[in-house]
């Protein structure tokens, strides 16, 4: 067995020769993990390419009752707690123990308001019965637009709320991580977890920049 | 090993040596364990029940389907019968059996390691598997499923008043125990693999592994994202699939089919894999064509994923993709007959034994051989047409799935049963049972092809008097494979408190799981092995005796 006893680091498991084949490991699997996640988001993706091709008017009509002004804010929120996420893994990899722990806090905060964003949009939704389903009662968009609305309605909802799932599974991660850092459970030889959840966080950040063009952005006589 | 496990009435002072299933006892250290051979057979334990139920399904329907008239079940009862027994089948038997129990038990050992790269997440896919068929039996128990496995749209969506949200979501959670399992092996592949142990020196076993954990993280995602767009079009009425919420019915079996298909190969894959050990060690010769062997995985991983659209040749695509998918599903099986003429190849001027999990082996050569080519007609677009949901393409799955996954399991169970359990079975019984097994399976199975080329729909509990005498052959068959199934379950039960000790090679094969005692100890190896040799090394090797 692995004892080395003293060269041990007490967090290299059992099963593993050394904390670098360790950590290989890790690296490996969380990618894998996000290959999946690819392909699970890619499901949504592929239906919403299909149903834009078959009803390529409604969808950009449908766009214009979304406000551009928050989703761009979003970005930027998403874009800052990604760069936060960063600071906090380069942060941890020196061993800093606060630092670490300030960085995961701030990136969750900047979660939180993101998610708080996309509230306040989902309500504004529903009150303008723009949720598919038996209420569907979009006034501004044209009759001739409401399949395709409808179709747009249920992407926008399924995939913002499946991006927002995925945030609220980080957030609690995030704050659990940020008191592992604060105790002092990371350092220089072994911060893995950190770097590893900052993989997830960015994936998360990535899916909304594309999400973001493709549910915003597609109606091009909106520029003014 | 052998020293203080053989004799331990010579000596009653020497404690008997510790492994892995007596290294300690009580419930919660199996529930709580993170030795991937434990959660194997916490695996092997599950599916065994989830097998049983489908099985009892099975039973319903073949009792139906004895008699023309629709006189045991009513038609919607029957509808839920197959539906079930199918859900139970794909998703909670032949999906985890091969690799969740073998491949959990062996990839580590046949790897040179101490364990799975990620043993908790191991832990952890069993919980997930454990929750999902927990969902399913409850959405069974609570009036059941009438869809039909595929789920497919609108039906499933807007007019099934059946428990599809309950039954889906069990889908779902499951899917990410098979997610991780992938995950799991992957990495253990990669990062876990012992000095010397080379890509091209590892057991087929392991490449087929391999291929099969690239299908699940790619397709198993796409029909979890599936299941839930059918969960909230039921629950909040968001439109994916449903026309008039301006969603498009075709675009699920699409979907559907893109993870369905290659899922087949989820559950043929491990068992080739098996079979190439088999065949290996029973003619005492290495696999022919090795490199071929273990390429033809990951080619059938691949090709597998641009075939989907062969289950929708009458479903309205356009005929150009039919073609296509026509094309592509030829295409695929080049690479299964690779290994059909490689496993043969290898028997050619063999040393072979006819022990019993090499006439699974050979059961499974044969069926799998009929059931590819019936595919072959399958994937012909014209002749498609004529047995398209006939019980010609229930023939012709069963022969995959049983005749073929099936085989492969029990041949694998029954080859690695002395290295899992440190017993020996009762080879007579055994053997018998394989006999039956074979002889009950293909009474069963064979009349369905000639009554679906006859022209018998799949899915109704009645038919035309003519077809009598085939379904009462193939109900016949059914009650011989219930009882070929169940001598299994008794003799392997009864041997592993009962069965003669097992050395640590009974086979006298090649390989580092066979180089390490029966059972094997919690860590698996005491020193890292280095490997020397390339795989099914058996021209230079002799047949070991009882020691080590």
């Amino acid at each position: 067995m692995s004892e080395h006893a003293a060269a041990a680091h007490p967090r290299l498991q059992h099963h593993f020769d050394s904390l670098e084949q360790q950590k290989e490991a890790s690296v490996l699997g969380m990618w894998t993990f996000l290959v999946t996640e690819i392909m699970f988001f890619g499901g949504l993706f592929l239906v919403y390419t299909v149903y834009r091709v078959m009803y390529p008017d409604s969808f950009a009509v449908a766009s214009r009752e979304l406000n551009i002004f928050l989703g761009l804010i979003n970005t930027i929120v998403l874009i800052g707690s990604s760069f936060t996420m960063a600071m906090g893994v380069h942060s941890a990899a020196l061993g800093r123990k606060r630092g670490t722990a300030l960085w995961l806090i701030v990136t969750a905060l900047l979660g939180l308001v993101f998610l708080g964003v996309k509230v306040g949009e989902y309500q504004e939704k529903f009150e303008h019965h723009l949720v598919p389903g038996t209420h569907f009662a979009p006034d501004h968009i044209p009759v001739e637009h409401h399949r395709g609305a409808e179709a747009y309605f249920s992407l926008y909802f399924a995939m913002t709320g499946l991006h927002a799932t995925h945030m609220i599974i980080g957030i609690p991660m995030l704050l659990w991580l940020a008191a592992m850092a604060y105790r002092g459970r990371f350092s220089r030889a072994y911060s893995t977890p950190v770097e590893m959840f900052g993989l997830y966080w960015h994936f998360v950040d990535i899916i909304w920049i594309f999400l973001f063009p493709l549910l915003y952005l597609i109606d091009p006589s909106r520029h003014h | 090993m052998s020293s203080t496990a053989t004799a331990p009435s010579a000596a009653p002072a020497v404690p008997p040596r510790e492994h892995y299933l007596n290294v300690n006892f009580g419930v919660k250290s199996w529930l709580l364990t993170t030795d991937h051979k434990r959660i194997a057979l916490l695996y092997l334990a599950t599916i065994t029940v989830m097998f049983a139920l489908g099985g009892a399904f099975a039973v319903a329907i073949r009792l139906e389907l004895l008699t023309p008239p629709g006189d045991f079940v009513q038609s919607e009862t029957y509808n839920k019968l197959f539906t079930m027994h199918g859900v139970i089948m794909v998703f909670f038997f032949l999906i985890p059996s091969v690799p969740a129990v073998l491949g959990n038990f062996l990839l580590p050992l046949m790897l040179g390691a101490k364990d799975l790269a990620f043993p908790r997440l191991n832990l952890a896919s069993w919980y997930i598997f454990v929750v999902g068929a927990a969902f399913t039996v409850w959405a069974i128990l609570t009036g059941g499923l009438d869809t039909g496995w595929t789920f497919y749209a609108p039906y499933s969506t807007v007019a099934s008043n059946s428990n599809v949200v309950a039954a889906g979501l069990g889908i779902f959670i499951t899917g990410f125990s098979s997610i991780l399992t992938g995950v799991n092996f992957i990495v253990t592949t990669h990062k876990m693999r012992a000095p010397g142990l080379t890509w091209f020196r590892l057991p087929l076993f392991v490449w087929a592994h391999y291929a099969t954990s690239i299908i699940m993280i790619l397709g198993t995602p796409v029909i979890a994202v599936t299941v839930l767009m059918v969960a909230v079009e039921r629950i909040a009425h968001l439109g994916f699939f449903d026309p008039r919420l301006g969603g498009d019915p075709i675009l699920f079996q699409h979907l559907f089919w893109f993870y369905s298909h290659p899922a087949v190969y989820i559950m043929i894959l491990p068992s080739m894999g098996v079979i190439s050990e088999l065949v290996a060690c029973f003619s005492r010769k290495r696999v022919f064509g090795y490199s071929f062997v273990a390429m033809s995985s990951l080619a059938i991983a691949i090709i597998g994923f641009f075939v989907w659209g062969h289950h929708m040749f009458v479903s309205g695509q356009s005929t150009y993709a039919g073609m296509v998918f026509s094309f592509l599903s030829y295409l695929v099986a080049i690479p299964s007959a690779i290994k059909v003429f490689n496993w043969t190849a290898t028997l050619y001027k063999g040393s072979v034994a006819w022990d019993t999990p090499m006439l699974y082996a050979f059961g499974f050569i044969g069926l799998f051989t009929i059931g590819g080519l019936t595919g072959l007609f399958l994937a012909a677009l014209g002749l498609d047409v004529h047995v398209h949901d006939t019980y010609f393409v229930v023939a012709h799955f069963h022969y995959i799935m049983v005749g073929g996954v099936l085989m492969g399991y029990l041949g694998g169970l029954h080859f690695w049963w002395p290295k899992i359990t440190g017993r020996m079975y009762n080879e007579g019984l055994a053997k018998l049972a394989a006999l039956i097994i074979f002889v009950g399976f293909n009474l069963t199975f064979f009349p369905q092809f000639i009554l679906g080329y006859l022209g018998m729909p799949r899915r109704y509990h009645m038919y035309p008097e003519e077809f009598q005498v085939l379904n009462v052959m193939s109900s016949a068959g059914a009650s011989i494979l219930g009882i070929g199934y169940l001598i299994p379950l008794l003799y392997l039960t009864w041997s592993m408190r009962y069965g003669r000790i097992a050395p640590a090679n009974p086979w006298g094969a090649r390989g580092l799981e066979w180089q390490v005692p029966s059972p094997p100890t919690t860590y698996n190896f005491d020193q890292v092995p280095h490997v020397q040799e390339e795989a099914y090394d058996y021209a230079t090797a002799r047949k070991e005796p009882a020691h080590v």
